[in-house]
């Protein structure tokens, strides 16, 4: 079995796949625990179906990178989204239930209108689950995914310690004079951006699990934030790398494998959790 | 000048005023709890205090160089909170937030200054625990700290002692009444009308009837004589 991965590992794009695998488990668990804890886990769930409406146009317009569209259309809805958010929940609530279905039915719609291709409900299942789009990507997408990739590790690191204090306590943070929507904003921005980045692995319908289980699994085990966010990056890129491996070696999926790898490991935490805690 | 001056504030939401012409001032030093019943306006008026709400009409005016990032806030807490993991530490440090402008990560002094602040109120040895697993009173101590790394003049607190029980909600009056001692204003929410007899220096009751004034000036009230008749005594 080793030979045979040894094997795979000299393909380039075995190797981009993993590359690829990697950053993007890394960026999405950054963000989970924020996500998760701000009660927005729903909002990187409508914006992944607003980027398959997008990438359903990209396809239409036979753009050669479809990410030049697929990105700032997913941002502007991430701002808009949270603009609605705001006011009261309920309203923010429905406004990106409307948002994200209208998408998907869009999207597929405009697919199935206008696509030229003759593999279509293939090419619906790959936007929505991944399939294994991520063995077919050029060195040009490797490189654009890297380099978003290290701009959402920078802002991350940079922005720490506020969006904790945003996160923790907002009316808090707005009354010692922090610029709380700013902070908002930049957050809804880099959801968008790690969503985009990661449909490219799990496609748009399992985006939610990367985000959220990593950062769920985290916060079994460990007590204080900063613990949490670099459990959750470790067991993400854990998943995706070994869920990667797994899907080559055994020929699944390669979403779906990082997916269960990721609920398996969140089963895990959750029973050291219960063991250790006793609640 | 005072503190922090009001001039005919008038409150409300959705073009629905609770309280109109509302005046008055705090001067350094003072103790003022804002007494009155659920729905009067209080947490309205603390937020609009704190610039969280637009006031209807009217001024708030802060005076004696105080800037806005120099006012600690000691706010309810939220249901996020209470799953949320976090060390006792990290949460007092980012009461330094507002100090650090564009800085993306803690000076030593505000190191220093959250060490302080977590000396002075008790909870040095909790430094590491984790806060939702702190008990009320430990919790409320962790949030006061935080408000102290943001301020050393300015304290607005929203009913400090909700859900304590009665030896910790003394422990908790004790401790404002001596952070006031220390040269820090205090205006604090509270239900407890007894108490903000005991331990303010200035009341102000809204409602139906306004009423703002020292302590005395309140006992001696209508309103005050109301209260005191219906709670069964003086303190």
């Amino acid at each position: 079995m080793i030979e045979k991965l040894q094997l795979y590992l000299e393909i380039p794009f075995v190797r981009y796949a993993l590359i690829v695998g990697v950053l993007i488990a890394l960026c999405s668990s950054l963000l989970g625990v924020t996500l998760v804890l701000k009660r927005f886990s729903f909002i990187g769930d409508g914006l992944s179906h607003v980027a398959f409406g997008a990438m359903a146009i990209a396809a239409v317009l036979n753009l050669s990178n479809d990410m030049l569209l697929v990105m700032p259309l997913t941002i502007l809805c991430a701002v808009l989204l949270l603009r609605t958010g705001q006011h009261t929940v309920i309203k923010g609530d429905a406004a990106i239930a409307m948002l994200s279905v209208g998408a998907l039915g869009f999207g597929y719609l405009i697919m199935n209108i206008f696509s030229t291709s003759s593999n279509l409900s293939g090419d619906v299942c790959t936007t929505l689950f991944g399939s294994m789009s991520i063995l077919t990507l050029r060195p040009a997408e490797v490189r654009l995914c890297i380099i978003f990739s290290i701009l959402v590790v920078i802002v991350f690191v940079l922005f720490y310690n506020k969006m904790f204090a945003v996160t923790f306590d907002e009316d808090f943070s707005r009354a010692s004079g922090m610029k709380v929507g700013l902070y908002n904003l930049i957050i809804a921005v880099v959801t968008a951006v790690i969503i985009v980045l990661a449909m490219n692995l799990v496609g748009s319908l399992l985006i939610s699990a990367l985000v959220i289980f990593p950062a769920l699994s985290a916060m079994r085990l460990f007590k204080n934030f900063l613990s949490v966010t670099i459990c959750s990056v470790v067991l993400s890129v854990f998943c995706a790398f070994t869920g990667i491996v797994i899907s080559i070696l055994a020929g699944t999926p390669v979403g779906s494998t990082i997916v269960a790898m990721d609920a398996g490991v969140f089963f895990i935490c959750w029973i050291i959790g219960r063991v250790k805690g006793g609640k | 000048m005072a503190l922090l001056e009001v001039r005919d504030l008038s409150l409300g939401y959705d073009s629905h005023t609770i309280i109109e012409g509302l005046n008055f001032s705090v001067n350094a030093g003072d103790h003022l709890c804002i007494v009155g019943e659920n729905g009067a306006g209080k947490s309205t008026l603390m937020k609009t205090l704190l610039h969280l709400k637009e006031p209807m009409g009217g001024q708030i005016l802060y005076g004696d160089g105080l800037s806005r990032n120099e006012v600690g806030y000691l706010p309810q807490q939220t249901p996020v909170q209470r799953d949320f993991p976090a060390s006792v530490y990290e949460i007092v440090l980012s009461g330094n937030q507002g100090r650090c402008g564009w800085r993306p990560f803690y000076s030593k002094e505000d190191r220093t200054r959250a060490l302080e602040a977590m000396e002075r109120l008790g909870i040095t040895e909790l430094k590491k625990r984790c806060y939702r697993e702190l008990s009320g009173g430990q919790q409320q101590r962790v949030l006061l700290a935080r408000a102290l790394c943001a301020t050393r003049r300015l304290l607005l607190l929203d009913e400090p002692v909700s859900g304590l029980d009665p030896k910790v909600t003394v422990e908790m009056y004790e401790l404002i009444a001596e952070l006031n001692k220390s040269g820090i204003t205090i205006i604090a929410i509270t239900h407890d009308i007894l108490a903000a007899l005991r331990y303010a220096s200035h009341i102000l009751h809204i409602g139906e009837e306004v009423f703002f004034g020292t302590r005395d000036e309140y006992a001696a009230s209508d309103e005050g004589q109301y209260f005191l008749k219906k709670r069964g005594g003086p303190a």
